[in-house]
């Protein structure tokens, strides 16, 4: 403030004096923020991001074909992330603070890997995952990093030393029980739920019932009502026993339902309700199918270990 | 009828009233932030029990790497029993859940803590000097073990600062600090730098000295 009515007004030095002021406070700013910068965390764009240049395309490409068919196979993801250099953080923080943002894994499973090369710096890094501390504890990793990564990347072969440690790891994942991966069939199954089901039925029997009702009459209304859950029944749960079951059970209820007074009114309010339920109960996801994201799950507490060539 | 009636109405009153009293309480509460401040308290809990279970993981280390140091006949013995004595002061510490109320047990905990571990990092910078040590395989698995156990406490004290910070700030900001008055909740102590002057100058090597 008073630097800046030291520019606008006053004696002339003391005019010069305010504008170095101003310059001095406004470089030590400037040197201020760039002490302060981290490096920002890359966009996971796939299994491997190259920011250096490293990788010829056809080596990405089969390191990025492996590890995809890994994560179908068996749900780890293991992501290679290649930079020039961490600084000014340890490549250890910095491997963490990436790997928490992406928070690669499985969502429910939370296996995920990364191998973070920092190739200026001459180190590299395994960050796993909590849930993978087990499969891969800390000596494991270590050794990976011995055998496969050091005496190859002392060569400067680095697409030969990642894919050694990227089979190694696998070794290493799939000698551990994890969950098996869901696929888009196994993914429509487990989206069937008994209770998903039974909300349905209860919302669409008043519906059906008051429908079939008014066009056929209280009794063969009731009955066309139970017909039509039990094959829905049968059709969802593959059971006649079930089906025969659940329509006894909407026909006792249909027609229980249309001697209540108050039915009409009811069934109104609910038809509403059914609507929303029936249109969301088809719905299931079925995302993920082309493209590479994040699992979202990983969660990791400085797990893994480090090493330089 | 008519008094039956009467009565019947005046308790349904005093019910509603009751209810109504207790949602209004509820209500309140939950604006004034209550459910926060229970929610964010069990949040610095269980990131306080990590930070434990990891420094506990790094005191069961050190009777390993002590063993595997004494194999070495000539070993520079002060470092050594410096590393046992912090190792038995740390763990000699009791720590209980109110620690984390007691900004004086908790700073008397952290410098335990810190001690151990200036003590072992020294341990492993002497340790270079000794060419056996170096080649025996134990001991450089050690090495690595230690080096991750060091990684995880770090990570486990940051999210513990970060979960103390949503708590303070709770705990001082307006109008939720008025809930904090009242229910006696106090701002949490946080990891701090213990020796912050002995980190602010560099360490001497000798390399003349063996």
């Amino acid at each position: 403030m008073s630097t800046i009515f030291l520019l606008q007004s006053g004696p002339a030095p003391l005019k010069r004096l305010g504008r170095w002021l101003l310059l001095v406070c406004l470089g030590g700013l400037l040197l201020l923020s760039q002490a302060r910068a981290q490096l920002a965390v890359p966009t996971l764009s796939g299994h491997v991001i190259d920011s250096t240049g490293t990788l010829s395309s056809a080596q990405a490409q089969q390191l990025e074909a492996k590890l995809s068919a890994f994560e179908q196979s068996r749900g780890t993801q293991l992501v290679l992330l290649l930079v020039a250099t961490t600084q000014p953080e340890d490549i250890a923080s910095y491997g963490n603070r990436v790997a928490n943002s992406w928070k690669i894994g499985r969502k429910e499973v939370g296996d995920g890997l990364l191998l973070i090369v920092a190739k200026d710096d001459r180190q590299v890094r395994i960050e796993v995952a909590k849930t993978l501390e087990g499969a891969i504890p800390d000596l494991a990793a270590k050794r990976v990093i011995e055998q496969a990564i050091t005496p190859r990347f002392k060569q400067g072969d680095f697409a030969g030393g990642l894919g050694a440690a990227v089979d190694q790891l696998m070794a290493l994942v799939t000698g551990e029980a994890l969950p098996a991966p869901v696929t888009a069939v196994g993914r429509g199954q487990a989206g069937f739920q008994w209770t998903d089901m039974a909300i349905f039925m209860f919302f669409a029997i008043p519906v059906l019932g008051a429908v079939a009702r008014s066009v056929l009459g209280n009794k063969l209304g009731s009955l066309a009502t139970g017909g039509v859950l039990g094959g829905i029944a049968w059709f969802a749960t593959a059971s006649l026993v079930l089906a025969v079951l659940a329509a006894m059970a909407a026909f006792v209820f249909a027609l229980f339902s249309g001697s209540m007074p108050t039915g009409g009114r009811g069934s109104g309010r609910h038809g509403g309700w059914g609507g929303g339920t029936g249109g969301g109960f088809g719905g299931g996801g079925f995302g993920g199918g082309g493209g590479f994201g994040s699992g979202g799950g990983g969660d990791f507490g400085g797990g893994g270990a480090s090493g330089r060539w | 009828m008519r008094v039956y009636a009467k009565v019947a109405v005046f308790t349904l009153e005093i019910y509603m009233t009751r209810w109504l009293l207790i949602l209004l309480t509820a209500l309140s509460l939950t604006g004034c932030g209550y459910n926060d401040f229970q929610r964010l308290d069990e949040q610095t809990k269980s990131a306080w029990s990590e930070v434990l279970n990891q420094y506990q993981r790094r005191a069961d280390l050190v009777p390993n790497i002590v063993a595997t140091v004494k194999g070495e006949a000539a070993f520079e013995q002060e470092t050594l029993t410096k590393v046992i004595e912090a190792r038995a002061k740390a763990t000699s510490i009791q720590v209980t859940p109110e620690t984390l109320n007691n900004p004086e047990a908790f700073n008397k905990f952290q410098a335990a803590q810190g001690e151990l571990g200036s003590a072992l990092s020294r341990l492993m910078v002497v340790a270079e000097q000794y060419p056996n040590l170096k080649a025996n395989q134990g001991f450089s698995d050690l090495r690595v073990q230690l080096e991750g156990t060091e990684n995880r406490v770090t990570v486990a004290r940051n999210r513990y600062i970060q979960a103390v910070q949503a708590y303070n700030v709770m705990a001082r900001s307006f109008p939720s600090n008025l809930t904090a008055m009242v229910f006696g909740y106090q701002p949490k102590p946080s990891f701090s730098v213990q020796n912050e002057a002995a980190i602010s100058t560099p360490p001497v090597v000798d390399f003349k000295k063996k």
